[in-house]
């Protein structure tokens, strides 16, 4: 079964992914500023029990850890999003649970005991949420999570009492940003209580136009009707993103750009990150103004994560140097697009 | 406060160290701290820029203290209020009963509200408190249909919930 990143969801003309992160803390435990290594290896342990539970079968978890994890792995998680770029720091009393698919991750010992996150393609914010859940109930089953009938769920941040739900959209908006409307857009944003962000999160800049827009307040708002805010909102986004790609459309150096980047692709020999985040945007551009054919949303959204450089070094089973990286990515790209043609 | 090393001069340096568990707290003197080998601590100090100490800093009351800083520790993790205040981190669910009233201003300004209207946990008061999840889930239901402009949903469901609020003032009685 293929990962969500490799295949195209809901409005997948400007809507790479879905994500609902739940934080979670164990009643019995003090949160991790105040745990001792014993504490944390402990809670590592009582997680992995519960999870080997009949009812978690059918996720297939697997557990990477501290100690054994290398690096390499840790950081391609962070490229599809399954870890948040803090837990990489190595640390022997980390841990992350892995689903199968992909689509569930568990990360033990970051801010709090729990991060628990589901992912999905496209835009799917009651889906992913459910999937989440499912889990979250299973686990306090077992567990028993703090838990105080006015804060909600407590956390070692009070930024996320209450829900501890983060929920988070990845959108592409190429339009918007050449139209400088991202500052707007943002700080309107921080005033219904939602926040714009990089791709990787807090603190890291955009790349290939890709921003997250996710929830900031987490108490006193019920999980529902924040999703149906950001939702709502999204939808907005969505629109305007469109009507702003009709416009680029008409402008013939955009038209240009677009098909100057295709020939990139299919010719370059060396080609960086940074430069392949800049094509790879024009191309989805040029895809959803119908300047392009030949190839698929699914397709960008997975090469636009198998392209990175951890996730590149992970398949080539080895480190890499940056050339030989740069090599690599273009080659991969030339054969990708050999099929690709301009309109 | 005098030094506790040297006895002479003005203690400005608090050291806290947890080992095996246990915590031992200093007084120094800056003098005293560097010979001790803690003076390196403080070389960024001014120049680091940490969103913890942000957050910290939201939990600083800004009101004058009428009351002494009290030395209340939370009994689970040993956390003081100025630990959390610090740090911009509680130590420990229990800290959030513990300091409460202290920290209550600070969840207000950060969430603008101070009173959960999520998902309650399956054994923390999930099962026992039915009737006020019930309540709970029909607000919700009932801002939703707002928001949608149904109305006359939304009255139907303030009726019931009227009625759920009665009966569940009854059982508090």
């Amino acid at each position: 079964m293929s990962k969500w990143y490799e295949k195209a969801g809901d409005y997948s003309d400007v809507v790479i992914s879905t994500r609902i992160r739940l934080a979670r803390n164990i009643l019995k435990y003090p949160f991790p500023c105040k745990m001792n290594s014993a504490m944390k290896r402990e809670v590592i342990e009582d997680i992995k029990a519960a999870l080997s539970k009949p009812e978690f079968k059918s996720y297939n978890f697997s557990c990477l850890g501290g100690a054994d994890a290398n690096i390499i792995q840790l950081k391609s998680l962070v490229e599809r999003h399954l870890v948040s770029p803090d837990f990489v720091n190595p640390d022997k009393f980390k841990a992350v649970f892995l689903s199968k698919n992909n689509d569930i991750s568990i990360m033990v010992n970051e801010e709090d005991h729990i991060r628990l996150q589901a992912m999905k393609e496209g835009l799917a914010l009651e889906d992913t949420y459910s999937a989440a859940d499912e889990i979250d109930s299973k686990l306090d089953e077992s567990l028993t999570f703090a838990f105080n009938e006015q804060l909600g769920y407590l956390t070692q941040c009070p930024t996320n009492l209450g829900t501890g739900m983060r929920a988070s959209i990845m959108l592409h908006l190429p339009a918007l940003k050449k139209c400088g409307m991202i500052e707007k857009i943002s700080s309107s944003l921080i005033k219904l209580g939602l926040t714009m962000r990089g791709i990787y999160g807090e603190g890291t800049e955009p790349k290939g136009d890709i921003y997250q827009i996710s929830n900031q307040v987490t108490l006193g708002i019920s999980e529902k009707i924040a999703l149906k805010n950001l939702n709502d909102i999204t939808l907005q986004i969505i629109t305007q993103e469109r009507n702003c790609r009709k416009e680029l459309a008409k402008n013939v150096q955009v038209v240009d750009n677009i098909s100057r980047s295709v020939g990139v692709l299919k010719t370059a020999k060396v080609l960086n990150n940074d430069e392949f985040m800049k094509l790879i945007s024009k191309v989805r551009l040029g895809l959803s103004i119908g300047v392009i054919k030949g190839i698929s949303y699914d397709v960008i959204n997975e090469i636009t994560v198998k392209l990175q450089p951890f996730m590149l070094m992970q398949a080539a089973k080895e480190e890499l140097t940056p050339i030989k990286l740069d090599q690599k990515r273009a080659k991969l790209m030339n054969e990708e697009f050999r099929k690709v043609e301009v309109l | 406060m005098l030094c506790q090393s040297c006895g002479k001069n003005q203690a400005n340096t608090h050291i806290k160290r947890v080992i095996n568990g246990e915590l031992t707290e200093y007084m120094l003197c800056e003098k005293c701290a560097a010979k001790l080998g803690y003076s390196n601590i403080f070389e960024n100090f001014g120049f680091g820029f940490s969103f913890d100490n942000l957050l910290g800093s939201f939990f600083a009351n800004n009101e004058p203290q009428l009351m002494p800083t009290s030395n209340k520790r939370c009994d689970f993790c040993g956390s003081s209020f100025e630990d959390i205040s610090n740090t911009g981190k509680v130590g420990c669910a229990k800290c959030y009963d513990a300091f409460f009233d202290q920290l209550m201003p600070s969840i207000k300004r950060i969430h603008g509200n101070t009173k959960h209207a999520g998902k309650f946990g399956s054994k923390t008061g999930g099962k026992k408190n039915t009737l006020k999840s019930k309540i709970q889930a029909l607000d919700e239901k009932m801002k939703v249909a707002i928001s949608e402009q149904n109305f006359e949903e939304a009255a139907r469901i303030r009726d019931e919930l009227k009625k759920l609020r009665e009966k569940e003032g009854l059982g508090n009685e």
